[in-house]
């Protein structure tokens, strides 16, 4: 996956666990909760879709790092490198 | 067959709990002893009608899209469509004391004209018990033991007014005699006076329809007539610390038909009485105080040809006492007809109208007293019950006397049945186990006795502590 694409796998998700937010906007710098309503139980989601679509793991400890777009793409970059990009919100 | 995780009961925390083990890709089971889920909030066909076992009302109603409230996180959470619950909105409901009203609806502004007409001395302590509670809502279940009664009782004057709280949210939770705790207290609260009452349109059924299908869809697989007759545990039972079973491991369970199933994980629903009786008796030393819980009730369903509305009542639910004190405990006798809570699904604003009346009464009932009849007198007796029930909605709501076209009743031995929870009770027991630790590892409880009731109380705690569990493996993995 490419940077651009690992945006769209984190906006895809995101969709997926909340429908009604509009992610067209969302800034890459800017941390995700003070953009949508995301609480630790979103961030518990969103690790859990990496996993199964991707197989990635994600520990606890480093939730943070998915804080913002940003970090998302830095830290899942090397661990997405080779897997192909898969869309299922229904957005 | 091992299995990652196995749930027993198909009830409401049962199906909450599936749904999340299976989006976590769980290779999950749920196991019900019954030909049919739902447990406590279940369905049946009686004289040819469908009816709720028990809903009179979902509470914590939220509109789309308020997705920081329990309703929103939890459609949120198991990934539900508001839509598809089809929600109705109360018109209005109210606690009915002798001579004295107070009524409410999903606008708090009503509740608040209400006390200010009927306790003008108490706005300004309202409003700081409206300012208050937000703050001791505890979502991870914790509780201080503080007194709901002592801790209003400081700060009303009136006393009538602390009854008149107290009443509807002691029916729609209360585990233990007489009182609340403060911070289940705070959470009934915020479900009944700050969000109110919806109904779904068609009932529970539907409801538990979407959840079965999300489940099966998420590849959970749900198996029914499976009773659970034994948790299997292999290692030590050494003393477990207060109220806590002897340590161990679990290593799966044995079904009523003798089939064995392994599991690294178990999530029980039964309650903790019903667990622990079916746990190895050398772990249970240290349990504590295996005490059933104390509350069970009557309820009677009257069906008429005709609408609430024609007979003259357009509310949603009435809970009433008869006497300035509310006397909320387990009646000398087989139920208690001095208070109760009188309801409706007609009055709901739903897409699909009923087209006949059904009104439900319900009474506080003691298990001792309806098992100690014969069985002729018990049907005799729950015939007795129902006049009783009926007399009550006439004085505080509408009579349906002589206009029945169909009547059920069920006692608490029909809740014990039904749902296998000993005594009938249906909050079950007043010690709750918020954290949903048993002492021995890889058994978790949910549900009823986890410390969340109702409708969504029981999903949000089989979501909650799904959930917990998942962040604490996600912590240990690394
Ligand atoms: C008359 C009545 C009216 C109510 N009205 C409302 C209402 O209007 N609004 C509201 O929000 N709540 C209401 N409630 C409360 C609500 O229904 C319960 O709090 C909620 O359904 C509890 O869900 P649960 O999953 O914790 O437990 P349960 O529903 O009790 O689920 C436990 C399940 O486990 C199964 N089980 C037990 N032992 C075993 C075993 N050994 N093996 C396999 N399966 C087993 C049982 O059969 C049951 O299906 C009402 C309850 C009653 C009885």
């Amino acid at each position: 996956m490419t940077n651009d694409e690992i945006v769209l796998a984190i906006k895809d998700i995101i969709a997926t666990i909340a429908p009604d937010e509009d992610l067209a906007h969302l800034k890459m710098d800017v941390r995700l909760r003070e953009q949508i309503e995301l609480d630790s139980m979103d961030f518990l989601d969103i690790v859990m879709e990496l996993r199964k679509r991707y197989g990635v793991q994600v520990p606890e400890q480093d939730y943070m790092e998915l804080a913002t777009l940003d970090g998302c793409v830095k830290y899942l970059g090397p661990k997405l490198a080779d897997k192909q990009l898969k869309l299922a919100s229904r957005a | 067959m091992r299995y990652d995780a196995l749930i027993i009961g198909a009830g409401l925390s049962g199906l909450g709990a599936g749904i999340r083990l299976a989006q976590f890709g769980k290779r999950v089971a749920i196991l019900e002893k019954h030909t049919l889920w739902g447990g406590l909030n279940s369905f049946y066909k009686l004289g040819g009608r469908r009816f709720d076992s028990g809903l009179h009302a979902l509470t914590n109603y939220a509109p789309r899209g308020e997705r920081t409230k329990p309703l929103g996180r939890i459609l949120r959470q198991l990934r539900i469509d508001h839509d598809e619950l089809a929600l109705g909105e109360q018109s209005w409901s109210a606690v009915r004391f002798p001579g004295i009203e107070l009524r409410f609806s999903n606008d708090l502004a009503l509740l608040r004209s209400e006390i200010a007409r009927a306790f003008p001395g108490e706005v300004a302590a309202f409003e700081r018990l409206l300012a208050d509670l937000p703050g001791y809502e505890r979502l991870d279940g914790t509780n201080s033991g503080r007194s709901a009664r002592a801790e209003l009782s400081g700060r009303f004057r009136d006393p009538l007014l602390v009854e008149m709280l107290l009443c509807p949210l002691c029916y729609y939770g209360g585990a233990r005699e007489h009182d609340l705790d403060w911070e289940p207290f705070a959470i009934l609260f915020r479900a009944v006076f700050l969000e109110g009452f919806a109904r779904p349109s068609g009932g529970i059924r539907p409801v538990l329809d979407v959840l079965v299908k999300r489940f099966k869809a998420e590849g959970g697989e749900l198996r029914l007539r499976a009773g659970v007759a034994r948790i299997v545990v292999e290692g030590g039972a050494e003393r477990g610390a207060d109220r806590e079973l002897g340590r161990g491991r679990v290593r799966g369970v044995v079904l009523e038909s003798g089939e064995e199933l392994e599991a690294e994980h178990v999530y029980s629903s039964a309650g903790w009485v019903e667990t622990l009786a079916l746990c190895p008796r050398e772990h249970l030393r240290g349990a504590g105080p295996i005490e059933p819980g104390p509350l069970s009730f009557f309820e009677s369903l009257t069906v008429t040809a005709e609408e609430p509305r024609a007979l003259g009542f357009d509310g949603t639910a009435i809970f009433f006492n008869d006497s300035p004190r509310f006397d909320y405990r387990s009646p000398d006798g087989l139920v208690d007809p001095r208070s109760g809570v009188i309801c409706t699904p007609n009055n709901y604003a739903t897409s699909e109208p009923l087209t006949e009346g059904l009104l439900r009464v319900t009474l506080l009932a003691s298990h001792a007293h309806w098992r100690a009849l014969d069985p002729e007198r018990y049907v005799a007796e729950k015939a007795r019950a129902a006049e009783l029930a009926l007399a009550a909605a006439a004085r505080f709501a509408f009579d349906v006397r002589g206009k029945a076209i169909f009547q059920d009743t069920f006692t608490p031995l029909t809740i014990e049945r039904f749902t296998g929870h000993v005594g009938g009770a249906v909050y079950g027991s007043a010690h709750k186990r918020p954290d949903g630790k048993t002492g021995i590892d890889g058994l978790s409880l949910i549900g009823t006795d986890q410390g969340f009731v109702g409708i969504v109380g029981a999903l949000l705690s089989g979501i909650t502590v799904v959930n917990r569990r998942e962040l604490e493996a996600a912590g240990s993995a690394s």
